[in-house]
This record gives structure tokens, sequence and C-alpha cells, in this order.
């Protein structure tokens, strides 16, 4: 039974509209940008139009060095993620198991999500140098909380219906693991990843902006410094599709891995 | 090789003195609690035979699901013995008031789970579980998810599920607590169908008194809390069962005895 209103009038025509609206809606705003920047008399130094925009990405583009920026921050971004979500994960499923354990370490884990990272990432760049190393870090450190607290809430969510069912045919560590708590802790898990994915960009952008040699952090920086607002409007995007890139990323996996939750 | 001799067991004719699969001698469970514990069941004591069906009758609070959860080695006593045939620990296939199934998982893979933790290859798992699912009526459901199932069907499913891999014992807990009244005695008919085509060793408990009458060659009625055992009666029913037979007079009069002994 579909207990979704929004879906029940949904044909598939509807939905095509739905998509020609969005597009529709995109390009509108865009005019209006260019209309703006042109007639509101405010410096073109401070709004350059988009097609300006546009055009200063074609030039960097050919030239390469936008995609060596974006490489750099694509990395940092995805080896943050890939560091953070797996000590996350690694150490909110033995917390999740063990309360000792939890007690030990639960008032490092409150004062690390008190800790706003942002705010240690100078002294992270300071210690660990101008290095992808540094962003790395600091992307695996913002990652880490979210990841974490949704394991262990994942793990703590599984029924005991479901371990009495697999005791009761004798089944192994292992097995529980595998067959029990990896799929039943998923959803709640990923939802995690999918925070953590945005948060990672926010991260290594923000380490780039404090100290770096190349990524969009920096790029914004050098624009900025050179005067090339075009050319910092243009990191920004570079920036939104990257994210958006990555929580379209954890959207797909999650559609595939979940689709026994799916509404038909 | 204890599954082999187990099966001989149950092969062997029923009334030529096999020995019982399974003795439970004095056994008493207390919980630990604030003040002085709290004493579940209390010096239960029987016998069960290869293919019988036996039905714990009792009001909620005497302790039933405990007992089953200590026979499924969900839960130790705290005194007595379970003694079960050549001291190996059975193959348990178990039913739950809620059907348990995992909702990540198709039918079929709710089937076969029993056989995958037992490393069955694939494809003979699958087959195996199609006659579960054929067993259990409910063909073209194979590929359905849990969340689309009535529940009737996902109790079936789920009774499938504790048979596939033969289990020694089956152990049921208020299979059909959940359903609603004409699901549940259609299931009766279902189950004790499915009883007589496995010939299954089955211990249930319940707190209905039709249902312990239809199903079960012995019904042993619990008192309230802590559990014992008040009243032992053997169902002489003829088999097979059908709807009928639960208005004759000789089943009213069974009901009516197992009735007065239920405070």
């Amino acid at each position: 039974m579909d207990i979704n209103p929004l879906k029940v009038f949904h044909p598939s025509s509807a939905k095509r509209n739905g998509m020609w609206l969005r597009v529709l809606s995109l390009g509108l705003g865009l005019v209006c940008w260019q209309i703006t920047s042109i007639f509101s008399g405010v410096e073109v130094f401070i709004l350059p139009p988009p097609l300006k925009v546009w055009s200063r990405f074609l030039v960097a583009a050919q030239d390469g060095s936008l995609f060596r920026d974006i490489g750099v921050t694509f990395s940092e971004v995805v080896l943050g993620l890939i560091v953070g979500v797996t000590f996350a994960t690694i150490l909110g499923y033995s917390v999740a198991k063990s309360r000792a354990l939890e007690q030990v370490l639960s008032p490092y884990l409150v004062a690390s999500q008190a800790i706003p990272v942002v705010a240690i990432a100078p002294l992270l760049v300071l210690w660990f140098g101008y290095g992808m190393f540094s962003k790395v870090l600091i992307c695996a450190l913002i990652v880490f909380f979210p990841v974490l607290i949704n394991t262990i809430v994942g793990i703590r969510a599984v029924p005991q219906a479901f371990y009495d069912l697999m005791k009761s045919l004798r089944a192994s560590r292992k097995q529980i693991l595998m067959k029990v708590e990896i799929p039943a802790a998923l959803p709640i898990f990923l939802g995690g990843l999918r925070i953590g994915a945005t948060l990672s960009v926010i991260g290594a952008v923000v380490g780039e902006l404090i100290g770096s040699k190349y990524g969009l952090g920096n790029l914004i920086n050098r624009a900025r410094v050179g005067y090339d607002m075009p050319m910092v409007y243009v990191a920004v995007f570079m920036l939104i599709f990257l994210a958006l890139g990555l929580y379209g990323i954890v959207a797909r996996i999650e559609k595939k891995l979940l689709r026994w939750q799916e509404d038909k | 090789m204890r599954r082999a001799d187990l099966n001989l067991n149950v092969l062997r004719d029923k009334n030529m003195s096999t020995q019982p699969i399974l003795t439970v001698k004095n056994l008493s469970v207390v919980f630990p609690d604030s003040n002085g514990g709290l004493h579940a069941l209390d010096d239960i004591s029987f016998e069960v035979y290869p293919r019988d069906f036996i039905c714990f009758l009792g009001p909620s609070g005497s302790g039933k699901t405990t007992l089953l959860r200590i026979l499924a080695s969900l839960l130790r006593p705290t005194t007595g013995e379970i003694n079960f045939i050549h001291n190996q620990h059975p193959q348990i296939g178990m039913v739950f008031q809620q059907s348990n199934l995992m909702p990540w998982r198709t039918v079929m893979d709710n089937i076969k789970l029993p056989l995958e933790l037992e490393n069955m290859d694939e494809s003979t798992a699958r087959i195996k579980a199609q006659e579960m699912i054929e067993l259990v009526g409910l063909n073209g459901f194979e590929d359905s998810w849990p969340r689309d199932l009535s529940g009737g069907m996902a109790q079936r499913v789920a009774i499938a599920r504790a048979l596939i891999h033969d289990p020694d014992l089956l152990l049921l807990d208020e299979p059909f607590g959940s359903l609603d009244a004409i699901t549940r005695e259609r299931m009766w008919t279902e189950l004790s169908r499915i009883w007589q085509a496995r010939q299954k060793t089955v211990i249930m408990v319940t707190h209905s008194i039709n249902e312990s009458l239809f199903l079960a060659d012995r019904v042993l009625v619990l008192t309230q809390r802590p559990g014992k055992i008040k009243f032992d009666l053997k169902v002489d029913l003829p088999r097979p069962r059908n709807d009928d037979i639960r208005y004759t007079p000789h089943f009213g009069k069974l009901a009516r005895k197992l009735r007065e002994t239920i405070e």
C-alpha cells in the first residue's frame, strides 16, 4: 500500500513536468542574476554576470589549472571521508557493543563533538603543514562524529528479537554481524554518511583557505587576492557541484542498498 | 551424524516405547531483581517423545515464554536439568509471537536463512526453500518483501523458516497471538496439516484453550507465577483434525476440563 501522499497522484508525465519546472526555475534565476548585475549599478567586480563567470570557467578549464585544483580538493574530501568513516564505524560498533567502553570513551566523544573542528583547523594546518595531509585530517575529523553517532544508534536499534532468532539457530558472532547487524544498521548508517559527505567538502575548503598549495579553497584565495572575481565564482560553483555529486553518489548507494524500504 | 540418529528415532513407531527426545527435571527459574528475585517457573518436569505435539497452556505471566526460551538455550535455568536425547543439543526451529522476518530479505531469502547459516550451497538452499514455500501455500510470493505481507502470510513465512533446516524440535511461542480470530483459526488447520506432513516434535505455548486442544496430543496447564504444571491432559481427539472437530461434544468436554483448571 502506498501511503506517501506526494506519490499517489504522480504519474510519470507529472514527474517529467516537475523536471522541466526545475530547469525553468534555474534558468530564470540565471537570467535574473544577469539582469541584476547589468542594471543594478553594482560593480561588475563585486557581482560579475553569469555569462562572464561562464567564460572565465571556459578559460580556466582550457588551461587545465582548474582541474588540478578540483582534483586536489576531491582527493582530500574522499580520503578524509574514507579515513573518518572507517574509524567512526569501527569505534561506533565497539561502543555500541560494550557499555564499559562507552563509559570510558564518552567524555572524549562528547568533548570531540563540542570542539568545532573548524576552530582548530588553523592548529591542524600549523602542525601538519600546507600539504594535503592536514586537509584530509580536518575532513576526517569533521566526518567522524555524525558517522560515529549514527553507527552507534544504528547498531543499538537492532531488535533483540533478531538476536534471539539467530541464537536459536546457533549462528556465529560473524554471521550475526553479517546477516543482522550490518543490514539492520545500514539505513541509519547511510544517513550519517550522507551528512558526512557534505561536511567533508566544508572541511577541505576550510583547511585550504587557511593554508594550502592547491585546491578550490586555495583557488578562491588566489583569485580574490588577484581581484579575479569571476574565478572566485567559478570555484564556488565547482564546490557546489562537488558536494552535490558526493551527496548524489551516497543517495544512489542508499537507493540501491535500501530497496526493501522503498514504497512501490 | 547426530541428525541421522534422531531421525531414526522419529521413524520408529511411537507406541514402541521409544526414549524421550527431551527430559526436563525439576526446572526452576528465578530472575534476579531488587526484592529477592522474580520466581518465574517452579519445579517443572516433563518428558517429550518423538513426534509429540505438546502444548503448554497458561495465563499470561505463567512463565510460558520463559520455558520456551530455556529450551531454545536463549536462557539458563536457575536450577534443574534439561536432557536431550544422546546428550546432544538438538537443532531448533522457533516461531515467535511476531513473525520476526528480516525486512531487508525477500520471502525466499527469509525462509532460507537457517540454511545459509549452515553454509549450504545457494542452489540447494533455494530448492529447499521453494519446497517450503509450497508447503505453506505462498507460491508466487517468493520475491515479495515482508512489508507487503499480511499478518497471516508473514507467520506462514516464519513457520517455513522454522522448518526448513529439518529441526529436531519445533518451538512455537504463541505463534498466532498477533493474528485476528478468523486468520488464527485458519492457521490452526494449516499448522495441523503441516505437522501431519512433516511429523515434527513440537512444543507450543499458548493461552488459547481451543488452540491447544485443536493442535496438541497433550496439554500441560501452567499456574500463575511461579509457573507450575497443574494439569496434564491427553488429547484423544482423532487425527487428522479439521474444523468440525471443534464442535464435537468430546472437544467441548475437554475444553471444559481445561477451563476449570485455569484460574
